[in-house]
């Protein structure tokens, strides 16, 4: 079986030839789809600022998450270093980057858990209590729930990373998550001006 | 398979395979759980005509209950779920997955590659639409639910506010309509992201983007606008489930939500779809148009350039499906102008089809005819369009027949033309086999005669004031005659496409043997065997101009010589 290719090998740029990776470009596409599901809650957050006939307010019940915001913020840091560190072949300051990152993750998960649980209970705002309960919920919620996605994520590669199979190889593949991470940290700066700042 | 024809030595291994007779059940266990993008391609094309048979069935029902005014032959009730089913069926369920379908099959082959970037997100996004079907048509048992009401969800394909609420459609129609969309919409953003890979990172040696066939750029084009079309409509379908199952309130005005904020919701997926639904077409006629003119496709770049500007406008041209609504003149004057904007980058592409075939050897096959058929009637479909997209001449016909007329003449006479010239072009690669011509021409001129008996009527109609989704309608109104001729069209249209399918089925075991490149076409899907192996290359392929095979064919004259 002669191995003839389909036109007589010219050299040049068929020997230098590279594509990006397709890890990479599907996450960023994954990305962009789910900017447009934000977009989506996000307008309709904004559409429906003050439409509420009856309370609670955003300013009665809602108090600014400090701490949960410089948690999920400063995680993104920690990823880059732990990034950078499993590119440079340091695989125990990659697994102690990457915990910490997983710990800040749960940190603001938790404070999440913490601020629905006084709203419900102690402040009476469901997602049925009036139209600011239902944006409020679904827009913060359905970021917590990317968070969660994250998490799970996070999760399985520490798990690996403390089996020992995670190396420098994989780096790409890490990074391919982070990019997931980065985004659910970009996403939280626009939910959080948006139902903290310009809706309180 | 040795045989003379083959333009290219070494694109197949050789070896005899071990043949070993197979079980059904073994036969059922390989397709179900195949991720080969071939088959997957096969099978969102099988769900396709599948869907495609019974969401005509539904349109033959409403339009034998519309023949004559005052007609009782199906309860009211039972006729508005018929439409709602009619539409979403064949917008998610035969569209959608054939966009799909042509995509699996043919954009790895076209672009040299073993398979799509992602095999197993390839056969999960299968079966997520495939399943979100299926959930759509259990609506027809499940749906009464909670409530003993209830049956499949008779809203419209496009279920404005407040009408979905649980005050006005109680039972569970609408839940599994929300849900099913939730559902094939994931898959479709999956199919989406997995096109895009492929594309972008699995191309062969020397193949740039500027030297990859149309059909993949298409392909391309459509995915990335699939990314910012589909999700916002799961966005909407998550409210619509908060509002109906958590008492939610997002739409519901008696709390301050708004019933408009969905209307906008919806078409910011609805219109755009509509591009994501043609775009296929566009691809296939890309392919077709060429080969059987025999000359390349002119105007490469600016086709380009014009597939990317029509998916760019498409995003802002939403609420021209709304100009009843009250809108300010503002943004009835932007959606006028940005509506009839999209004309120019679609007549680009009208021209460059025909200055295609302008002076070239055209071969009428069945392909040809359709592909022929396509383009005069996206012609008139766009020119209605256009009318349509004029504000006050929008308030006289909204909600016409004439705006059936309209999309229809879109989605039967351009979009299911185009397909169904794509699936005799390509049956030959996919089957082995080519179709069979005399049945292809009897399918051709009855559905092209069916085809504008009905739907040229129905812009008539339309004119004369008659409301779509009406269940009957008074004998004085003078539509009965019309709609009697358009009643009779749909039954000429059923009989094509029963012919289309009993030929398929007779063609995949009687068709002429049809060898790798029955058309002598230039894209490498030509290149491999008919049906390709299951590796499509055994090497990879490299190449050098738009036109691969013809560099083969001729190696005097290749094409990289004027590109």
């Amino acid at each position: 079986m002669s191995a003839t290719s389909l036109v007589p090998n010219q050299g040049g740029a068929a020997e230098t030839w590279t594509l990006p990776s397709r890890g990479r470009i599907a996450m960023y596409s994954l990305i962009i789809g789910e900017s447009a599901i934000f977009t989506i809650f996000v307008v309709a957050y904004i559409f429906y600022i003050g439409k509420s006939l009856y309370g609670p307010t955003p300013r009665q019940v809602l108090e600014i998450p400090v701490i949960a915001t410089i948690c999920l913020l400063s995680s993104s840091f920690t990823i880059w270093l732990s990034e950078r560190a499993l590119e440079r072949n340091k695989i125990k300051a990659f697994g102690a980057f990457w915990a910490l990152t997983l710990v800040l993750g749960v940190i603001f998960l938790v404070y999440t858990g913490i601020e629905w649980q006084d709203l419900i209970y102690h402040k009476g705002l469901t997602i049925s209590t009036n139209l600011f309960g239902t944006t409020f919920y679904s827009l913060v919620g359905l970021h917590a729930t990317h968070v969660v996605f994250g998490l799970i994520g996070l999760t399985t590669v520490l798990i690996f990373t403390l089996l020992g199979k995670v190396r420098e190889e994989h780096s790409e593949r890490i990074q391919v998550l982070a990019l997931y991470w980065h985004f659910v940290d970009a996403v939280w700066v626009v939910v959080f001006t948006v139902v903290y700042i310009l809706g309180r | 398979m040795a045989d003379q024809t083959f333009p290219i030595g070494g694109t197949l291994d050789l070896t005899p395979p071990r043949i070993a007779k197979k079980t059904f059940l073994e036969w059922l266990l390989e397709w179900a759980t195949t991720v080969d993008h071939k088959r997957l391609g096969l099978l969102y094309i099988v769900l396709a005509i599948v869907f495609l048979l019974v969401g005509g069935a539904e349109a033959i029902l409403i339009r034998i209950q519309l023949a004559f005014p005052n007609n009782h032959f199906l309860a009211p009730d039972t006729f508005n779920r018929l439409f709602t089913m009619h539409g979403t069926t064949m917008v998610f369920l035969m569209g959608m997955p054939l966009v799909f379908g042509f995509a699996n099959y043919i954009v790895p082959l076209q672009i040299g590659a073993r398979d799509m970037a992602f095999p197993r997100l390839n056969a999960l996004s299968f079966w997520l639409t495939a399943f979100g079907g299926l959930m759509l048509y259990y609506s027809f048992i499940g749906g009464s639910g909670l409530y003993g009401v209830g049956n499949a969800p008779d809203v419209t394909w496009w279920a404005y506010a407040p009408l979905t609420s649980r005050a006005f459609s109680p039972g569970h129609g609408v839940d599994y309509w929300a849900l099913s969309l939730i559902i094939t919409g994931i898959g479709t953003l999956g199919g989406a992201i997995n096109i895009i890979a492929t594309v972008i990172s699995m191309r062969c040696k020397g193949m740039t983007l500027l030297r990859m066939p149309l059909f993949a750029w298409l392909m391309l084009v459509v995915s990335g606008l699939l990314l910012i079309t589909i999700t916002p409509l799961t966005a909407a379908q998550v409210m619509l489930t908060i509002d109906r199952y958590l008492g939610g309130h997002f739409f519901d005005t008696q709390a301050g939500g708004s019933a408009v904020v969905w209307m906008h919701f919806f078409w910011i997926f609805g219109h755009p779809e509509v591009y994501v639904l043609v775009f296929p077409a566009f691809a296939i006629a890309n392919e077709v148009i060429p080969v059987f003119s025999r000359k390349p496709i002119f105007g490469y770049p600016a086709m380009v350039a014009a597939s990317v500007g029509i998916a760019f406008i498409s995003l802002g041209v939403w609420a021209h499906h709304m100009f009843t609504v009250g809108m300010t003149s503002v943004d009835n004057a932007f959606f006028v102008l940005s509506t009839e904007l999209v004309g120019v980058p679609t007549g680009i592409k009208i021209f460059n089809w025909l200055a295609t075939m302008w002076g070239g050897k055209i071969r009428f096959k069945t392909p040809m005819l359709f592909l022929t058929g396509f383009l005069f009637q996206f012609l008139i479909a766009g020119l209605t369009g256009i009318i349509l997209s004029i504000a006050p001449f929008d308030w006289q016909l909204h909600n016409s027949y004439f705006v059936i007329a309209h999309f229809h003449y879109m989605l039967v006479g351009a979009i299911v033309f185009a397909v169904f010239g794509g699936l005799y072009y390509w049956y030959p690669k996919v089957t082995g086999r080519m179709m069979s011509e005399k049945l292809g021409k009897w399918h051709f001129w009855l559905m092209l005669i069916g085809f504008h008996v009905t739907f040229d009527t129905m812009h008539f109609v339309g004119l004369m004031g008659m409301p779509r989704s009406i269940y009957t309608y008074e004998a004085d109104r003078g539509w009965a005659h019309l709609n009697m001729i358009i009643s009779i069209g749909g039954f000429v249209q059923a009989i094509a496409v029963l012919i289309f399918a009993y030929n398929l089925f007779w063609s995949y075991y009687k068709g002429k043997e049809a060898g790798n490149d029955p058309w002598d076409a230039w894209t490498l899907e030509w290149s491999t065997a008919s049906p390709p192996p299951v590796y499509n290359f055994a090497v990879e392929p490299e190449v050098r101009s738009r036109r691969p095979l013809w560099d083969i064919k001729h190696p005097e004259d290749p094409d990289w010589s004027y590109e």
